[in-house]
């Protein structure tokens, strides 16, 4: 099933973040907006809420610093190396390895969960809304459906607003 | 909001247009190298090749073809390493510690200086494993199911946190410069000209649209990784430095050993950055990116970390005389006057001496001048830790142990090979991969342009 996308390009941040404020404005709803790197205001503008994702990393990194601390005490059960007299499992000695465990458990759950939302993964082909957006562009795309502006006032107002240009994509 | 200093210049000039930055970067990616890069990459492979010979006679001959003997059974393997890993740590600081203080002038030198420590932490690496002598044992290194050695692996040990820690330290490196090359794949897989380059690029940047949404993740993901990779640098050091720390050598036993090791690593690590960022912008005339103010950032962190190791040599020197243990008093009296004190006050001249020049902006702001210092400063900190290692052991307590280490061949071929496998990787990069964080210096140059 085709869907159509009115897609705005804009060659700054500033024009782009002053199109997607009157956008909200007009209660057009953007389907995604491209940018060749983070502009700030952007979440804001098109309403995303911050992203959940460091809890993963701390509910992980706890789980790690428990089983790491479970482990260690683990294969001291049936060897207990006593040195210089101290008891077997002395705290201080199992925390580099704990410290350790955690940064990684963190670290990996939250990249694959981040890998596994954006739904990120090798694939040959790539389908992008315009190739320009990872380089000199901001591309807006509007879902044509969902919009309360027909074809022809949206692209008038994208254009007012300082859109280069302006063209549609089906998808 | 950003806000512009009117007072300070902007960190990217004479940037016209965004799409400019990536042609900068696109473009030596399409066409061929110059002559600089060749005439680096041929030494790099035959000094690689010379490596590999080495390691390979090494490991069917035995650990007997290194000079390691009683009393200095610690000898060129753990300098390597320990110096690799010191390499490794600028860039780590570089992408993490600077990101986590906001100092944008990072952006342009972070994915080199990144891909420094992912190569740096290989070549580390390569040591402790062929100083096995039997190195397809390295599996036992790790604690793993089912345990049928019936003995677990000593958690109580250094060398074991050491283990853990540079594993994590590769792996989290990995990940967190991987994640920071996905945008600039997905640059590279939109302006690329053939179609086997797009779809290679393509299945690197892993469906990377840039869309805002994927934007805020990344960014939040890069922030966190950054704030678990900011304490790990310090604790991968800090563990190193327990390997000796933890000892009960005179010479080994101190207690300053991890912050002077993270200092030393720092230090050392920017030196390098420094002296490969120079040759990068050589190779590919990248004056507007790469500016004399990265330069000069980058020669006062090295004066502070200079400062630092030299405070921590007379710190050193202090104690053994405030202590009155007269083996502690000797070890340190005979590193700067004993048999080795050659390599001692190499030491000092190259990391106590020579950054204290960068206090001149004429020599902090000239290439040429930077370029040889930093070399210096890499001498000087690899012969920081062959006086620790060698110095510290040929004198046993009983002096019918004492004795000379000098290195065999093999090891010296060693060294060069992990230097030869170190630029290899490198200059290969550079010539495939993202080397500029593109997005990064985007970021820069598009609030530049606002003005």
């Amino acid at each position: 099933m085709a869907k159509k996308y009115k897609i705005g390009l804009f060659d700054n941040e500033k024009s782009l973040l002053e199109a997607l404020k009157s956008l909200k404005d007009k209660n057009v709803k953007v389907h995604d907006v491209f940018l060749p790197y983070p502009v700030h205001g952007v979440d804001d503008a098109i309403g995303l809420k911050p992203s959940r994702l460091p809890i993963i990393a701390f509910a992980v990194g706890f789980c790690g610093v428990c089983f790491a601390l479970f482990f260690q005490r683990f294969t001291f059960i049936d060897w207990p190396n006593i040195i210089g007299g101290k008891p077997a499992f002395a705290l201080p000695a199992f925390i580099p390895v704990t410290f350790e465990i955690m940064v990684l458990s963190g670290a990996l759950s939250m990249v694959a969960a981040f890998l596994y939302r954006s739904k990120l993964f090798p694939t040959p082909e790539v389908f992008v809304f315009d190739e320009r957006a990872t380089n000199d562009r901001f591309v807006v795309a509007i879902d044509l459906e969902k919009s309360p502006m027909n074809s022809g006032e949206l692209d008038g107002h994208l254009r007012e607003k300082g859109a280069v240009e302006v063209n549609e994509k089906e998808v | 909001m950003e806000a512009l200093s009117a007072i300070r210049e902007p960190l990217v000039r004479n940037v016209k247009s965004l799409g400019e930055v990536t042609d900068a970067v696109s473009t030596p990616l399409n066409s061929k190298p110059k002559a600089l890069w060749y005439g680096l990459f041929f030494p790099s492979v035959a000094a690689l090749i010379l490596g590999i010979v080495a390691v390979t006679y090494q490991i069917m001959t035995g650990i007997g073809t290194w000079g390691n003997n009683n009393p200095v059974s610690w000898a060129f393997a753990i300098v390597n390493f320990v110096f690799w890993i010191g390499i490794g740590h600028a860039g780590t600081f570089i992408s993490a510690i600077l990101l986590l203080f906001r100092q944008k002038w990072r952006n342009s030198i972070n994915r080199a200086a990144e891909t420094m420590t992912i190569f740096a932490v290989i070549c580390a690496g390569i040591f402790p494993i062929i100083h096995l002598g039997r190195p397809w044992f390295a599996l036992w290194f790790l604690p793993y199911f089912p345990n049928s050695r019936n003995l677990w692996v000593n958690f109580n040990s250094p060398l074991l946190w050491d283990v853990f820690a540079i594993s994590t330290y590769f792996t989290v490196s990995l990940v967190f410069w991987y994640i920071g090359m996905i945008p600039d794949f997905a640059t590279l897989r939109d302006s690329a000209k053939t179609r086997v380059k797009k779809i290679v690029y393509g299945l690197f940047s892993f469906r990377w649209t840039g869309s805002a949404r994927s934007w805020s993740r990344h960014e939040s993901v890069s922030l966190v990784l950054a704030g678990l990779a900011a304490p790990l640098v310090l604790s991968v050091h800090s563990i190193v430095s327990t390997d000796f720390a933890t000892s009960v050598l005179p010479g080994w036993h101190t207690t300053i050993f991890p912050p002077y090791f993270v200092a030393g690593a720092i230090f050392s690590g920017f030196a390098m950055v420094m002296t490969l960022m120079i040759i990068m912008r050589k190779i590919f005339d990248f004056e507007k990116y790469i500016t004399l103010y990265h330069f000069e950032q980058m020669a006062k962190i090295i004066i502070l970390t200079g400062s630092l190791v030299g405070v921590a040599y007379s710190t050193e020197f202090f104690i053994a005389w405030y202590s009155s243990n007269i083996f502690e008093q000797y070890a340190f009296i005979n590193r700067a006057f004993g048999p080795y004190a050659w390599s001692y006050w190499i030491m000092v001249t190259c990391n106590v001496i020579s950054p204290q020049l960068f206090w001149f902006k004429k020599i902090r702001t000239s290439i040429p001048a930077l370029f040889v210092i930093t070399i210096f400063v890499n001498i000087g900190m690899w012969f920081e830790r062959f006086v620790i290692v060698v110095t510290s052991l040929h004198r046993a307590h009983l002096p019918s142990s004492w004795g000379y280490y000098s290195p065999s061949w093999v090891e010296i071929a060693e060294l060069i090979g992990s230097f030869g496998l170190f630029l290899t990787l490198f200059l290969l990069f550079i010539r495939v991969g993202p080397y500029i964080a593109i997005a990064e210096v985007k970021d820069l140059a598009g609030k530049a342009l606002k003005k």
